[in-house]
């Protein structure tokens, strides 16, 4: 995974982190219920102006609604909305500093390229000159002045989605909602477009906010994301935080793939733990701030790529060993994944790098191998 | 997916929208059915208009309110009017379903047909009905009389040696009936069997079902919410259809909506003619309740 | 690879048989010289010319297209308005009794609904004086009444599909509520509103039962002078006056044709 905007300009632009910086977008005690139905739970969320910030979920989890509810195309059943200091809840979405770009873009058929993103403009009494000078501009913008007078019809879903782009942002919102940008591109145009916006976001300096159910756009994209299911949230993160530090189980299985193996305390002293895994008749050792009482049943998560898988065991005793057997395994070109059978029945995802350039493959099923890994890789989730 | 949100709010330019057309249905829809009622409990009377009103303040109390059930006693009770209603059923739901064994395949043709011919197809359909209702029912008169086109044809072709009486017969009326009906037939059936999807029937057939088979088991239990609806359309205004019978049918086809026009035009007797239409209303109520739950229904879905 | 029944194409062959003979029956004997339907007499327009010549004719249609050009025009107003409410607004107290009669007047026997209008009429004239006479004025607002219904129906089942992200999307770049339905809903639904001031239009231009009810003296429409014409007996002329307006709808559906086919790209809502 590339480098986002959030690593580009380092730790010293990471507002969260400074507790005297005033939140841009401020959430409290946010919910949406339907008749009997909780879409929305009580949530709440600061976010930082400039920031890529990415709602990450299955669906159903509820953001779609949330980001309705930033829109005003839903009204809240409780809490409040803050948008630079000002209190938005009430307000209908015609009188917001907010533009959202719709899954779907919903271009209006009737008009040209040119007319769609004219059309806030219009709405605002901009007179017709400035209008077709800024429409002009963010034509070349975003390179769409050849298609200005095509119908929406007759142009491709990328072009759809720069003309829905640029008409959302020709207005110049405080704050600008994505619905699922890049559900609708295809493989190829959407690596491309993850980059597209993320430079259109960082040149312009508007605050995004994504809802996104693709976790490899939201760890791309976001400067940081907010995983959420059954209408709350669950971790308000960096992606690298979310990646390597899950707070818990659900969040360290939705993004990426992740072994876990059940325990229990048995050892704990400053910074360090030893978990018994009766799983696979071992005992993992593992880094964990805060205290733990012995006894206290854990799982242990450890990422596929952080272990090793070797035929050899590794030398000396630093790195907690495991032996096993490889009971399948799939070949990625650059990498392959192995699952290997480990004490009691238990199967661990391998992923390695195929380092060698060989024909014929290091490991085959069946092979008798050992997996290590470094201490601080394994990590202790309680629930 | 959340469920929908119910809007509470209503702007005051929505809630001026809806009463406009609202206050003209209620004027000019619903009142007129209240008054009608209200006439078919009143006494006829040699007067302007020919009926006692509901209410007289000229009358000493005690007897202002004047209401009489005798319109409809004496419509129940005369053997004509109630074989009238029974035929009109009789003749409205044969007519149907001629409408149904001539349309349903009509409407499956048309659905499986290419777009292109599809458009063009539904166009011919239609289009007898932009032209004028009555000239083409007048038309079949000039075929079905003892002298016209059909009778000259099968005397010619010598599968007759006399003339068949067919205008001014029950047959003549169902024939026209069914000329004028058969589009409100094939249109929702059409609406219905266009979203049948093909795959569907793949999938019946790739699992071993012979056509005719597939056709029982899968299309038609489908196109039920349409065959209802087309029948529907068809039946309720052909119970009360007036100008076919009185144009093609004989002296002896009775028919509800001609004893209407002439208990009313012709007998000037409007409190009876107003009982007649209250009783066809009741009638009509069951079948117009299930029309109306079909259309509500309908237009949510589509 | 569609498998041709023969017996659904018997049957469509049949059926369309059935539905234009008629009609072409109709034309040709228009032209026909001689009165009897059974004799060709020959080639000859003398039934136009009667036609053309007999003034109750003329004025009758007049009056038709009149009353129908009002009537279509009413009915599209208060039905586009009853589609939006049945397709735009949830729940609101008395919408049950609003469905019942927007979905009733499509199924009512016209006798029904004839009778009650002028029971309506006759009943207003001695409370109010208003109507004073019953003629072309009755007759349209007979007409706007029942063909409200079939615009409300067309116009809402084509709301019901037109894509809300739409009128979202425009209430979220600016547009208020009412500035959306201008700029977004209406064009979008321009066809149907169309296609239901046409239906009105045939509708009304069609109408007897109910007209014959609520008309008064004068006021004779096109329908009702055909249908005392048919009653006295089979005459040409009528044959005439059908072939017309068969005549007149076939240029305008070629016509509308046309125009619609210099517009490909307005139409992919469909």
């Amino acid at each position: 995974m590339s480098q986002g905007p959030a690593d580009r300009e380092g730790t010293a632009s990471a507002p969260w982190l400074d507790p005297n910086a005033t939140p841009f977008v401020r959430i409290e005690g946010l919910s949406k219920r339907f008749e009997d139905f909780v879409a929305v739970d009580r949530v709440d969320l600061s976010i930082f102006k400039g920031e890529l910030f990415s709602i990450l979920g299955a669906s159903g989890c509820g953001k779609t609604t949330l980001l309705r509810m930033l829109a005003g195309l839903e009204t809240p059943s409780e809490g409040r909305i803050l948008i630079d200091g000002a209190d938005v809840t009430r307000l209908p979405p015609y009188e917001r500093p907010v533009n959202m770009m719709f899954q779907s873009y919903a271009l209006f058929p009737h008009m040209s390229v040119e007319r769609n993103i004219g059309y806030g403009l219009e709405r605002e009494g901009v007179p017709a000159a400035q209008i077709r000078e800024r429409v002009a501009e963010m034509l070349t913008l975003l390179q769409l002045t050849p298609l200005a007078r095509s119908k929406p019809a007759q142009i491709s879903g990328g072009q759809s989605q720069r003309v829905a782009l640029a008409r959302a942002l020709i207005k110049r919102p405080k704050v600008l909602l994505l619905d699922e940008p890049l559900a609708a591109l295809d493989k190829k145009l959407r690596e491309h477009t993850q980059f597209e916006l993320a430079n259109v976001q960082y040149t312009l300096g508007i605050t995004f906010i994504v809802v996104t159910h693709d976790q490899e756009e939201a760890m791309t994209l976001s400067t940081r994301i907010a995983v959420m299911e059954a209408g709350r949230f669950l971790q308000v993160a960096t992606p690298g935080e979310i990646y390597e530090n899950p707070c818990n189980r659900f969040v360290a299985d939705f993004i990426g793939n992740i072994n876990l193996v059940e325990g229990t305390i048995e050892h704990s002293s400053k910074g360090e733990v030893l978990v018994h895994c009766e799983e696979i008749g071992a005992r993992i050792p593992a880094l964990h701030d805060g205290e733990l009482a012995a006894g206290a049943p854990v799982c242990v998560a450890l990422r596929p790529e952080k272990i090793l898988i070797s035929k050899e065991p590794p030398p000396g005793n630093e790195r907690p060993t495991l032996p096993g057997v490889v009971v399948d395994l799939a070949y990625f070109g650059n990498r392959s994944l192995y699952r290997v059978r480990v004490g009691g029945g238990k199967i661990l995802e391998v992923s390695a790098p195929n380092r060698r350039r060989e024909a014929n493959r290091y490991l085959e099923w069946d092979d008798e191998v050992h997996l290590s890994w470094d201490k601080q890789s394994a990590l202790v989730l309680k629930d | 997916m959340p469920p929908p949100e119910t809007r509470p709010r209503l702007h005051t330019w929505q809630r001026f929208g809806l009463a406009i057309p609202y206050a003209w249905l209620l004027i000019f829809f619903l009142a007129p059915f209240l008054i009608v009622l209200k006439i078919s409990i009143a006494d006829p009377v040699v007067a302007q208009p020919p009926f006692t009103p509901l209410f007289d303040a000229t009358r000493p109390p005690g007897e202002a309110f004047h209401a009489t059930l005798e319109n409809f006693r004496f419509v129940l009770d005369d053997r004509l009017y109630v074989l009238t209603y029974l035929n009109s059923l009789e003749l409205a739901a044969v007519a149907t379903l001629l409408c149904l064994a001539i349309g349903y395949p009509m409407a499956y043709g048309i659905a499986r047909a290419s777009d292109a011919t599809r458009s063009v197809l539904l166009l011919l359909v239609i289009l007898p009905f932009w032209t004028s209702f009555l000239l083409r029912v007048y038309a079949w008169m000039g075929i079905l009389n003892s002298r016209g086109v059909l009778n000259s044809l099968l005397l010619w072709a010598g599968i007759i040696d006399r003339p068949l009486e067919i205008l001014y017969t029950n047959t003549a009326v169902f024939i026209g009936m069914v000329y004028s009906y058969l589009p409100f037939m094939i249109l929702p059936l059409y609406a219905n069997l266009v979203r049948l999807d093909e795959a569907l029937l793949e999938a019946a057939a790739d699992l071993g079902g012979r056509p005719s088979r597939v056709f029982r088991d899968v299309t038609l239990p489908l196109s039920f919410p349409g065959v209802i609806a087309g029948c529907l359309l068809v039946f309720i205004p052909a119970i009360g259809e007036f100008v076919i019978p009185a144009v093609l049918g004989g002296s002896d086809t009775l028919m509800i909506g001609r004893v209407v026009y002439d208990e009313f035009f012709l007998n000037r007797d409007w409190p009876v003619a107003s009982a007649v239409a209250v009783l066809l209303l009741l009638l009509l109520l069951i079948p117009i309740g299930i029309f109306q739950r079909y259309e509500s229904r309908e237009g949510s879905e589509s | 690879m569609r498998k041709r029944s023969t017996f659904l194409l018997t049957a469509m062959v049949f059926g369309y048989a059935f539905l234009y003979i008629p009609l072409v029956l109709v034309v040709l004997y228009s032209f026909n010289d001689s009165r009897l339907v059974t004799v060709w007499g020959g080639f000859s327009l003398r039934w136009y010319g009667e036609l053309l010549r007999s003034g109750d004719v003329l004025s009758a249609a007049w009056l038709s297209v009149r009353i129908a050009t009002v009537s279509a025009t009413g009915a599209t107003v208060l039905g586009t308005l009853a589609g939006f409410a049945l397709a735009r607004i949830g729940r609101f107290r008395g919408r049950a009794l609003f469905t019942t009669m927007i979905a009733a007047p499509l199924v009512m026997p016209e006798v029904i609904t004839g009778l009650s209008l002028l029971l309506l009429f006759v009943t207003l004239q001695q409370q109010i004086g208003w109507p004073a006479t019953r003629g072309a004025t009755t007759i349209t607002i007979a007409h706007i009444t029942f063909s409200t219904a079939y615009v409300a129906v067309i116009v809402r089942s084509r709301l019901a599909s037109v894509d809300m992200s739409l009128e979202e999307a425009a209430m979220d770049l600016g547009g208020r509520p009412f500035r959306v339905v201008r700029d977004i809903t209406l064009p979008l639904i321009a066809p149907a509103i169309l296609s239901g001031w046409l239906l009105a239009f045939t509708l009304s231009l069609d109408d007897l039962v109910i007209s014959s009810f609520v008309s008064g003296p004068g006021a004779t429409t096109l329908p009702m002078l055909i249908f005392s014409k048919v009653r006295l007996g089979v005459t040409p002329d009528v044959n005439a006056l059908a072939t017309i307006i068969i005549g007149l709808v076939a240029i305008g559906v070629v016509a509308a044709g046309l125009v619609l086919r210099r517009r490909p790209a307005w139409r992919q809502t469909e």
